[in-house]
């Protein structure tokens, strides 16, 4: 079983860093440097983020005209332009991505910071320079959101015990290409 | 020219006492233990990430801190950039010194503010220096055949 996850992050170093760690646990890595980039690579573009995108592309506007299957985001929390907190939000709000675990980074022990976004959410919050051991809490949250991704309508409850989730050998929903 | 075993010995002592001065933290460490075979050059690309972005970031204050009316926001944000890098490489004695800075930029304390960015100037080429050499000693050891012994 092998875990896809979309990690983001403005920092150059900061990205090839989490990729690495990502990578020695065996997950297949893409890495953008933007909440926005983070967002057309979900397929999830409003009119929102068409506005404020430069290379305006006709396609982009489409929303869930990917296949991808993302099965946990990480990112930063301080970025330009969209930050970790507005990517979490917009994330939880979607239908199709809700149920994406999410975790966010952050180099600032800000109490508050942490409390919302776990309010919002976030399954954990790791403070940088992130760790081989922040990445290790990773695996459960990963294994839990592969049995619910198949049911964009199961009420997502944190506390199920993960034999109640579903199999992951079930038939994919396709999206369709417009 | 020097033996294998010499050059190992000038390595180890090199390397702790780079620990022991805080020029480095545990993070050099942490980086190292993801270095590997399928890997071999990950330091050193990382560490040549850390070194370009810097050279920018000081640039970047050198010409915040000379405007006429300076953006103390700006300033903190490239700061604050900073300290993240160096945080994640474990440059320790750079982050300490972006933590005071950022307070000097809370004050907008334009003197605070010069004097920091010298000293921080001072000790970013301090540790490029000691990385430099790291790798270097580096280099010789394999050169001549040998390992390199881990630093834990």
């Amino acid at each position: 079983m092998q875990f896809h996850v979309l990690a983001v992050d403005d920092s150059v170093i900061d990205r090839k860093l989490i990729e690495r760690l990502l990578k020695t646990s065996s997950y297949q890595v893409t890495v953008v440097d933007s909440g926005v980039k983070a967002l057309e690579y979900l397929g999830l573009v409003d009119d929102e983020i068409a506005n404020t995108n430069t290379d305006s592309n006709p396609i982009s506007t489409i929303k869930n005209h990917h296949e991808v299957e993302v099965n946990l985001i990480i990112t930063d929390y301080c970025m330009p332009g969209i930050n970790g907190y507005d990517l979490l939000r917009k994330i939880k709000e979607s239908t199709t991505l809700k149920n994406i675990p999410v975790v966010i980074m952050s180099s600032e022990n800000i109490p508050s910071r942490i409390n919302n976004c776990l309010e919002q959410g976030a399954e954990e919050f790791f403070l940088k320079p992130v760790k081989q051991s922040d990445v290790n809490k990773l695996k459960p949250h990963l294994m839990r959101g592969k049995g619910k991704e198949n049911q964009p309508n199961f009420v997502v409850n944190k506390r199920k015990p993960m034999a109640e989730c579903l199999s992951p050998d079930r038939i994919r929903t396709k999206y369709n290409y417009i | 020219m020097a033996t294998v075993g010499q050059l190992q010995k000038q390595f180890v002592d090199f390397s702790t006492s780079l620990y022991r001065e805080g020029f480095l933290d545990d993070q050099f460490i942490q980086l190292q233990k993801l270095q590997d075979e399928s890997n071999p050059d990950f330091v050193f690309e990382v560490v040549s990430l850390f070194f370009e972005d810097s050279e920018k970031l000081l640039n970047n204050l050198a010409i915040a801190l000379q405007q006429q009316v300076v953006d103390f926001k700006q300033v903190d944000a490239h700061v604050h950039q900073f300290k993240g890098s160096s945080s994640s490489i474990g440059a320790h004695r750079v982050k300490n010194m972006c933590v005071a800075f950022r307070n000097f930029c809370e004050e907008k304390n334009l003197d605070g503010c010069l004097r920091c960015l010298q000293q921080i100037n001072h000790e970013y080429c301090l540790v490029k220096n000691k990385l430099e050499n790291v790798f270097r000693l580096e280099r010789q050891i394999l050169e001549a055949g040998g390992t390199i012994p881990l630093i834990a």
